[in-house]
């Protein structure tokens, strides 16, 4: 067990939990958006902080690879998110 | 370095983490939310850098912060000002501020309980110490994988499967956008300061991706890299408002986006055939077919993220003539009367987000 390990998870509890409740409370949606995001990158901090093995020892590269695809879903994600949003926009323009 | 200077920069990283983090999502100015949440994707990227994760590192400041900041930046540009500012108890104006009080101390409580539960279950994760089997089975078969980058012989070759689906993930994203409207029309020409920038920095990147790709067998790099890595090279063309970005037209375009799952299909069904199991790839194969794979699957996430960076379904899909109206013709001022290129909005006259709105709802 190491301290970095600690300290780096505990980060990423912490951030998923600022992130959620942005993205529960906050009325913009842009603002949730970004939120989500920030969940994410919490819960991506908090599997490499599991991967880590110490500055000698080669870190395990299964949560790492976790994580690439995560990054890629979720932007993906957040494109798909935002042009809903961009149609909502243009919807409520129109009525 | 030292164990103190380690646990110095651990501490400098984490609290800017933390205080960016908290800085973004309280702004009420949603310009300065992106601006901040992609700010902390760049220190998020130095921090995979610090935990040996130099992979994810180079994911996360091209991808992450760069691409997904540039998106949000376009959407926030794009919205009417009239838009409610959004502050974090805009909430309470909803529901009154009793119930809006209760909801906010509700909502508080339960995500720190949540944070509590996850610090519980890492505990359990760090306890059971670095004897898990996958990490060791990853680098006993390492040898036979066809490449040396443990990362990507997880992704490209033990969970192919899974890498196979992502790209399945993305090119339903993009379906979905196209599905939702047209590409938004294009920029001014840029002035020449960003235009030369743009000629010099194009190339690089083009250089770079391709790198990105090839060095991703032994070393930190891949697919996801090298094509986010291209899909700048389109967004800076973009940006520098060139009217060609480097996507292809038309039935080349449907190949694009479907190269990454169609040849990975192919590879899959091909083995089959062979009497392989599904992307059980022989390893003397194995180092080529991945090299095949990940060269498609950096065309189609080009590709996707520079049309998701276009906003919907582009002219050279091809869709727009047999149901639609003329496409919207970009936007052209006159450079006189507009100086500063890089920040001009595509909606620099009135006219122009009339006729921009206009098209919207004919779709």
């Amino acid at each position: 067990m190491l301290t970095a390990q600690w300290l780096y998870g505990l980060t990423g509890c912490l951030i998923v939990a600022l992130g959620l409740r942005t993205a529960l409370l906050h009325a913009s949606l842009l603002h949730r958006l970004v939120a989500v995001n920030v969940m994410g990158a919490g819960v991506f901090l908090a599997l490499i902080a599991v991967a880590y093995r110490g500055p000698e020892t080669p870190p395990d590269p299964v949560p790492h690879a976790l994580v690439l695809t995560g990054i890629v879903v979720a932007v993906s994600a957040t494109a798909l998110a935002l042009a809903l949003a961009r149609r909502l926009n243009a919807e409520q323009a129109n009525d | 370095m030292s164990t103190t200077s380690l646990l110095i920069l651990d501490g400098l990283l984490l609290i800017s983490m933390v205080s960016l983090a908290w800085a973004a999502l309280t702004s009420s100015d949603e310009r300065r939310c992106v601006i901040l949440f992609m700010a902390f994707g760049l220190v998020l990227a130095l921090a995979w850098a610090r935990l040996l994760a130099p992979d994810v590192a180079l994911a996360e400041a091209a991808i992450g912060a760069g691409l997904s900041g540039g998106l949000l930046l376009t959407a926030v540009r794009e919205r009417p000002q009239s838009a409610p500012t959004g502050r974090t108890d805009s909430v309470d104006n909803r529901h009154g501020s009793r119930m809006g009080l209760t909801l906010h101390w509700v909502v508080t409580t339960l995500s720190a309980a949540l944070a509590v539960t996850l610090a519980w279950a890492l505990g359990h994760a760090f306890s059971r110490g670095p004897q898990d089997s996958l990490a060791q089975a990853v680098s006993a078969n390492l040898a036979a994988s066809g490449v040396g980058n443990p990362v990507t012989a997880v992704l490209l070759n033990f969970r192919a499967y899974d890498t196979l689906l992502e790209l399945a993930v993305l090119l339903t994203a993009l379906l979905g956008i196209f599905a939702l409207g047209r590409a938004r029309p294009g920029y001014l020409a840029a002035g020449p300061v960003f235009d030369g920038l743009a000629r010099w920095l194009v190339p690089v990147l083009i250089l770079a991706a391709g790198y990105l790709l090839w060095v991703g067998a032994h070393a930190p790099g891949g697919a996801f890299q090298a094509g986010a890595t291209l899909a700048a090279a389109g967004v800076v063309l973009r940006l520098a408002g060139r009217p060609d970005i480097g996507l292809p037209h038309g039935i080349a375009l449907r190949i694009a986006m479907a190269a990454g799952v169609g040849i990975f299909l192919l590879v899959g069904l091909g083995l089959l055939l062979l009497g392989r199991p599904f992307l059980g790839y022989p390893p003397a194969w194995a180092g080529a077919l991945i090299l095949m794979i990940e060269s498609a699957a950096m065309v189609a996430i080009a590709a996707t993220l520079m049309l998701a960076f276009l906003g919907g379904r582009p002219e050279s899909f091809g869709l727009q003539a047999v149901h639609e109206g003329p496409a919207a013709p970009p936007v052209v001022v006159p450079r006189s009367e507009a100086p500063e290129a890089m920040s001009r909005a595509e909606f620099e006259t009135p006219e122009a987000r009339d006729r921009f709105t206009k098209e919207e709802n004919r779709c």
